[in-house]
């Protein structure tokens, strides 16, 4: 164990953390102001992926399937919206899991009738596909810098939007007090709309990020959503500085956990129980961490609801 | 069962003789019918039905009677199937062994996590159930003695002795159903006691309970190990049903399709955990033999539930209309 291993994994957790703040930023803000859980975000980030995947297959470039992809998904979302989930906002929690599970179950179907149940190829830019020096000795993927770049400049931007725009201040009062932000002249049903649109580009950046590392296949919304859920829950549900402070948390011990852990069991267990039990303790870690967080601070680290 | 002591309130779930004598009739002369049209296979599937309505069944006690929404049952399911695969690694292949020692570890593995789990609220109590879930699934991978992964292969059935040979598909069904009957009609009798109308009344207004002096804590982490024993016992069938066990059964996703089930039964109706899995699985084979592409249809027909029978199938029947919580 030296220090540039324990600072590639720091880098690795945070690039994932980042990423998984795309993801989490959305549906904290659809699970706090409009009170929705929402099963098919997850959907969004896989039919986000294929679109940028295809366009930029189709263009031969990334940047342009990039952005035609994120567009793309964001009319999903806003389509998605009027036509569906928009009945399911004043029902129980129950029905808005099995209509959002419903939909999870049609998005996954419609994409394999699209795109086939092959993976679907995903390069990197060429440009980005190389490494680079970062100290004396130590090279990281440029492509994982570049990822960790935009995570941090999208985060920046969600930032100023929703503390410096107008609209911004509409969502933190819709968080804090949906209600009374209504009663105040707060058009709720646009809001939740461009919300909806938000939240979907976000999911379609996360996917195009990711797909040329991790594979671009159906079923990939599911695994990632229930971090997603683990990260709102762990940073209070509504609180975009929540979503933020999880989703890094969760990056990071996910990430390190899978090979610091096995290091740690192999010299103090021997390679025998290392090989066993190491895995499954390293996946068990975020579960452990979202049971302390709440048992500890039973509505999350940041409460958006006063 | 119809007459009850006490004036008949809106918290009573009467299993009606008319309804659930026929039913049980129909449901014992089924394989004679299936052997009949020479469609035996389907025997197996209707095995698999009944345990899946178990397992619903269970979960509705909790869900819909209790408030409680768990979204981690699928563990207490495995739980109950890894014991009767485990056991049977082991050597021990009676079920009057393994069977109520899934139930056992069912309702231990309940009550632990009930413990912890019940002193959290709405959508957080949803999230440690899941997370209490996902730490068994990882544990279940890890166990490469028992198969890791790839899940654990069971050499036989269960042997239950006397003449009964679960290796027949037809006894095994009979077995089953003996069990789902009994079980269920348990669980009629205790949402109709006592017990049932507090677990009720608990989840209509959870202060006003504790301010009348029910122990509320109690009360619902009694529930919820039971469930967990049931569910434990259904894991236990399952594992005989498909002879195979694997770390699928504890998936989030397994947790989320007994949810699902209970929901497009009728969440909080007697019957809701039993038409619910019926409904699902019958579904599933329908669309199964039509197309490849048979989620799609699954998806839009549970959509089509929820914009247009909002309580479930049993809503549908109009006969109670429910105030919604």
């Amino acid at each position: 164990m030296n220090a540039i291993l324990i600072l590639e994994q720091l880098l690795n957790g945070l690039q994932f953390g980042l990423m998984l703040f795309l993801l989490a930023a959305g549906l904290t803000l659809v699970f706090g102001i409009m009170d929705m859980i929402n099963l098919a975000h997850g959907s969004l980030y896989m039919v986000g992926a294929y679109l940028i995947a295809s366009i930029a297959g189709a263009s031969g470039s990334f940047w342009l399937g990039l952005a035609g992809g994120v567009v793309a998904t964001a009319v999903v979302g806003v389509l998605l919206e009027l036509t569906v989930l928009r009945r399911l906002y004043h029902r129980d929690h129950l029905s808005q899991v099995l209509g959002t599970f419903a939909i999870l179950l049609m998005a996954n179907e419609g994409v394999r009738m699209i795109w086939g149940s092959q993976p679907m190829p995903m390069a990197m830019p060429p440009s980005l596909s190389g490494p680079v020096a970062l100290l004396h000795g130590f090279s990281y993927p440029a492509y994982r810098l570049f990822i960790i770049g935009v995570g941090l400049v999208v985060a920046l931007l969600l930032y100023l939007l929703i503390t410096r725009t107008r609209l911004g201040m509409q969502v933190r009062a819709g968080a804090s007090n949906r209600e009374m932000a209504q009663a105040m002249g707060t058009n709720v049903r646009w809001l939740f709309t461009a919300l909806f649109a938000l939240g979907a580009a976000l999911c379609a950046v996360a996917g195009g990020m990711l797909g040329p590392l991790l594979a671009v296949q159906v079923g990939m919304g599911e695994s990632i959503l229930i971090l997603a859920f683990v990260v709102i829950v762990i940073g209070g549900i509504g609180s975009i500085r929540g979503a933020l402070l999880g989703a890094l948390l969760v990056g990071l011990v996910d990430t390190a956990g899978r090979t610091l852990v096995p290091l740690l069991f192999g010299q103090l267990l021997g390679p025998a129980a290392a090989a066993s039990v190491a895995p499954a303790v390293a996946s068990i870690l975020i579960y452990v961490l979202m049971a302390a967080v709440l048992f500890w601070k039973p509505r999350g680290l940041f409460p958006a609801h006063g | 069962m119809a007459d009850t002591p006490h004036p008949p309130s809106i918290l009573d779930h009467a299993l009606r003789v008319r309804i659930a004598v026929p039913l049980l009739v129909a449901l014992a002369l089924l394989p004679t019918l299936f052997n009949l049209v020479g469609e035996g296979f389907y025997i197996s599937v209707a095995s698999r039905v009944l345990i899946f309505a178990l397992a619903a069944t269970s979960l509705n006690l909790i869900l819909g009677f209790g408030g409680m929404v768990s979204f981690g049952h699928a563990a207490f399911v495995g739980v109950g199937a890894y014991t009767v695969g485990i056991l049977m690694q082991s050597g021990v292949v009676s079920a009057w062994v393994a069977w109520p020692a899934a139930f056992v570890m069912g309702g231990v593995f309940a009550l632990v996590i009930g413990l912890i789990s019940l002193r959290t609220q709405g959508v957080y109590f949803i999230m440690i159930t899941l997370a209490f879930a996902q730490m068994l699934f990882y544990l279940m991978v890890s166990l490469k003695s028992y198969g890791g992964e790839d899940g654990l292969s069971l050499a036989s059935r269960s042997h239950l002795g006397g003449w009964v040979d679960l290796a027949d598909d037809a006894q095994f069904y009979y077995v089953v159903l003996a069990l789902v009957a009994v079980l269920f009609y348990g669980v009629a009798r205790l949402l109709n006691a006592r017990f049932g109308h507090a677990l009720q009344g608990i989840r209509e207004n959870e202060t006003r309970m504790a301010a009348l002096g029910f122990a509320v804590y109690r009360t619902k982490l009694v529930a919820f190990t039971l469930a967990g024993a049931i569910a434990g016992l259904a894991g236990a069938l399952l594992a005989n049903q498909a002879s195979f066990v694997s770390p699928a059964l504890l998936q989030w996703s397994q947790s989320g399709m007994l949810m699902i089930m209970v929901i497009l039964g009728g969440v909080g109706y007697l019957w809701g955990g039993l038409v619910g899995a019926a409904a699902f699985l019958l579904m599933e084979e329908v669309l199964v033999a039509y197309t490849i592409h048979w989620q799609f249809g699954l998806g839009a027909v549970l959509l089509a539930v929820v914009l247009l029978a909002p309580n479930g199938l049993l809503s549908l029947l109009g006969k109670f209309r429910r105030k919604p919580a």
